[in-house]
């Protein structure tokens, strides 16, 4: 462990809220990238389902 | 050497089967390998005697600026293989790395940014290495607006894969950037010929965490090509098996 206590490893030295931005931006756009073709995935299903349904009932 | 699985890549049903058994393992390893070099690279890896501790975000930095520059290559690599292989998957796979490789420059660009707040005293210089980044990212937006506003694939497919063949000159203008002009960003931080110049506890979190990316890239790449393969072949008998497989399982 490079610091002494958890405030230290939130401080940074002095370089906290430089660090801590990059990780968060970072860390929300690898998120994003996971969450959306995820929800792309769900939402071309549920289009699918429900043109099959339609068909079924002609 | 046998290639067959070249040839096999040309069929979407063998890419959509093989896929579903990679998947897993890259998002496994992905989610393993960027938790254990994130981690450790934050909390357990010594300060820089320089730069102090704003030297961890090259955790982040390095890893996104290797993947946007790598998935560029893969762009004219699948954009080769499209032109004269007339492969439909390779298609695929271009335009659905381009989205990724754009966030993973707005990263890289993003985070030294921030990270030249405190080393350079500025977040942004109009120098070789930034702007070159910058013409990355703008080539990425080229090739996603490109796929999006030709509506016959085939033409749209021809003209994203000249784009990225033709853009992928700004790569070597990346590399070499910081020792053809005079700039404030630092060399390459690896080499594949001389050793690292940081400690072990330094480099081998940040190695981790490049690895992470490129299993991350993998799996985002793997799942996405797979929903677009399902609806360009959303007419054929096995896509339509396996959108009522979905649906029956409920999502």
């Amino acid at each position: 462990m490079s610091f002494a206590s958890f405030s230290e490893f939130l401080a940074m030295g002095t370089h906290g809220p430089f660090v801590w931005t990059c990780y968060a931006i970072s860390l929300a756009v690898l998120a994003l990238n996971v969450v959306l073709p995820i929800l792309a995935r769900r939402r071309f299903l549920q289009d699918e389902a429900r043109r099959m349904r339609r068909e079924e009932l002609k | 050497m046998n290639w067959m699985w070249f040839h096999k890549l040309g069929s979407p049903k063998w890419f959509y089967e093989i896929s579903r058994l990679w998947l897993p393992w890259l998002a496994v390893s992905a989610v393993l390998l960027l938790v254990t070099g994130l981690v450790w690279g934050l909390a357990f890896a010594p300060p820089d005697y320089q730069q102090g501790n704003s030297f961890r975000i090259i955790y982040l930095h390095v890893p996104a600026a290797f993947l946007a520059q790598s998935i560029y290559i893969m762009l004219a690599i699948a954009g080769t293989v499209g032109l004269v292989w007339k492969m439909k998957l390779a298609d695929v796979a271009l335009q659905q790395a381009a989205p990724i490789g754009a966030w993973m420059t707005v990263i890289a660009l993003v985070t030294g940014a921030i990270w030249g707040k405190p080393t350079w005293g500025t977040y942004w210089v109009w120098d070789a290495r930034l702007t070159s980044m910058l013409i990355l990212l703008f080539l990425y937006f080229g090739v996603i607006a490109l796929g999006n506003a030709i509506t016959n694939r085939d033409s749209a497919a021809k003209a994203c894969a000249v784009l990225a063949i033709v853009g992928v000159v700004n790569i070597p203008i990346i590399q070499y950037s910081v020792e053809w002009w005079n700039t404030l960003h630092q060399p390459a931080t690896f080499s594949i010929v001389a050793k690292p110049a940081m400690p072990f506890e330094m480099w081998m979190p940040l190695l981790i965490s490049v690895l992470g990316f490129y299993c991350f890239f993998g799996a985002v790449l793997l799942m996405r090509m797979r929903l677009e393969v399902l609806r360009r072949e959303v007419r054929s008998s096995w896509a339509k098996a396996e959108i009522k497989a979905q649906v029956e399982k409920g999502l």
